[in-house]
């Protein structure tokens, strides 16, 4: 079980990111479902929160593209393997297509893209109908989809820990460092 | 899974269920799926439609308007009121819909009772202000959970549901008092729009001030009854208004009334008493009159908690709820541009 962990810095950035990412999901279904006056509070979390996972997942981007991540144990099995790989690369795209997306839709909306009070980012998109449709359907739909990747990511984390307990869990969880490089 | 599991494997298996069931099952109800009696954005929206169908890529509500341009000419005396850019001495562009509050985008002009102004002014810097006012001095129900019953009752066939609805709802008898006996002009011009709803004003040293506005037109309101309308044509007030930009810019006072500690801020049915103070800000001038169906008010969702730094949100419930509908409102009426097509080529102005 003394595999090779992944950094500090990549833990940090990946519990970091879930626990925004948790939050975010759950602001943007309930933000949705409510007309009293959480739903101004829920939206004005929701669009910093979105332009600060965008920041996480760039540097992420970077972080995993330099160190990689551990290997896989040699004796799961191929299709769990294949099913690994292919979530997490959606689970990179998604994380960072969200904020564009969701960035891009007030663009198109021509709503003002407040992040704090009195700070606005740039529009990233020209105003229009065609394409804030578009954007709002794919923020919309995506999120369920990320949701169930997170399900399946949760349920395979912790298949790996009760389960198969191959240590694939710890290295992310675990405390010990990584071996030098 | 490849291989048989052992009891303690079953065990794991059934505690990691339950553990992403709960997960999901939180976010279910988050999500208001477990919680059918929650009013929704969908369900308010979904109540505007008249028994016809909702008017198909337009506004669910207010929706038959025309767009205008102008100015919004800022005399400097806000910014006792508030730090907002706009209350700075000067000249901010102005965008706005002049409309009537129906969901039928093909209603005769002299039908609508209620008539709006949606108006976003912008400063430097990415900063807008919008506000979407009426013509009635009070609003119809003190919360929007009446207001949505409120829609629910006016669609419903039960003789008895609007009578039972006042009899629960006695505040409305403002509203209806203004419908039934209030003045009826036969211009845009000639309308007070009024915000109903109390606002927050900030002025630069952090006190805040509780405030409502209205737009005051400088035209002198001549009274018509809405016999006399009737006979006129179904666009009449956008037809008017457009000549009448044309020989000559429009304007509107923008006066801003001060709430004394104590008055109603989280109510829009109750007025405050008229000796509270006023203070006039600036001027509405509009320079341009343009169809809203390749004009630069359509795609504008005027929702009125886009606020600039300085003026914030109040303990009033109304305008969380509207925006939350305005926002429903325009994603499905964006998704449904095919239904009201532009004219014009090229798209957004």
């Amino acid at each position: 079980m003394n595999r090779p962990s992944f950094t500090p810095f990549q833990r940090v950035l990946h519990w970091l990111t879930a626990a925004c990412v948790l939050a975010m999901l759950f602001i943007g279904v309930g933000m949705v479902s409510t007309i009293t006056p959480k739903y101004l509070t829920l939206v004005s979390i929701h669009k910093p929160l979105g332009m600060a996972i965008l920041v996480l997942m760039l540097i992420r981007w970077v972080v995993r593209l330099r160190r990689g991540a551990p290997p896989l144990p040699v004796d799961l099995p191929e299709p769990l393997k294949l099913a690994a790989h292919l979530s997490h690369y959606l689970l990179y795209i998604l994380l960072l297509a969200m904020p564009l997306i969701g960035w891009g839709m007030l663009s198109a909306a021509s709503y003002p893209v407040r992040v704090a009070s009195g700070l606005y980012l740039p529009a990233i998109l020209p105003q229009s109908e065609q394409l804030h449709a578009i954007l709002w359907d794919a923020h919309f739909y995506l999120a369920f989809v990320l949701f169930a990747l997170i399900l399946l990511h949760i349920a395979a984390a912790l298949f790996h820990l009760l389960v198969r307990k191959d240590g694939v869990f710890q290295t992310m969880a675990g405390s010990r460092s990584p071996p030098s490089p | 899974m490849p291989q048989s599991k052992s009891a303690p494997a079953t065990g794991s298996l059934i505690l990691i269920a339950l553990l992403v069931g709960g997960v999901a099952a939180l976010f279910a109800y988050t999500a208001g799926w477990l919680s059918p009696a929650r009013i929704t954005p969908n369900k308010v929206v979904d109540a505007f439609a008249p028994p016809s169908g909702p008017p198909l890529g337009h506004r669910r509500n207010h929706a038959k308007g025309i767009c205008f341009t102008g100015v919004f000419e800022s005399n400097g005396a806000g910014t006792e009121l508030s730090r907002a850019q706009v209350f700075a001495r000067g000249d901010y562009p102005a965008l706005g819909r002049l409309n009537l509050g129906t969901p039928d985008a093909n209603a005769a002009d002299a039908s609508v009772r209620v008539r709006g102004m949606g108006l976003q002014i912008s400063a430097p810097g990415g900063e807008v202000w919008r506000t979407a006012m009426i013509n009635a001095p009070i609003f119809a129900v003190s919360t929007p959970q009446a207001f949505y019953q409120l829609l629910l009752v006016s669609g419903s066939k039960d003789p008895k549901a609007m009578p039972t609805f006042a009899a629960e709802h006695p505040e409305i008898g403002g509203f209806v008092g203004w419908a039934k006996n209030g003045p009826w002009t036969g211009s845009y011009a000639e309308e007070r729009f009024n915000s109903l709803d109390s606002f927050i004003f900030e002025d630069a040293k952090g006190t805040s001030r509780a405030v409502r506005w209205s737009f005051v037109p400088a035209a002198q309101p001549m009274n018509i009854s809405p016999e006399e309308l009737a006979t006129r044509g179904p666009d009449f007030l956008e037809q008017e208004i457009t000549e009448r930009v044309r020989s000559g810019p429009v304007s509107w006072m923008l006066v801003v009334t001060v709430a004394n500690p104590g008055d109603p801020t989280a109510d829009p049915t109750r007025p405050w008493p008229q000796d509270r103070r006023t203070l006039e800000v600036g001027t509405l001038v509009v320079r341009q009159i343009e169809a809203e169906r390749d004009g630069p008010c359509r795609d504008i969702n005027f929702d009125p908690t886009v606020l600039p730094a300085g003026v914030k949100t109040s303990d009033d419930p109304f305008p969380a709820a509207r925006s939350s509908a305005y926002a429903k409102s325009f994603d499905r009426r964006t998704a449904e541009a095919a239904d009201y097509p532009r004219t014009a080529a090229g798209g957004a102005p």
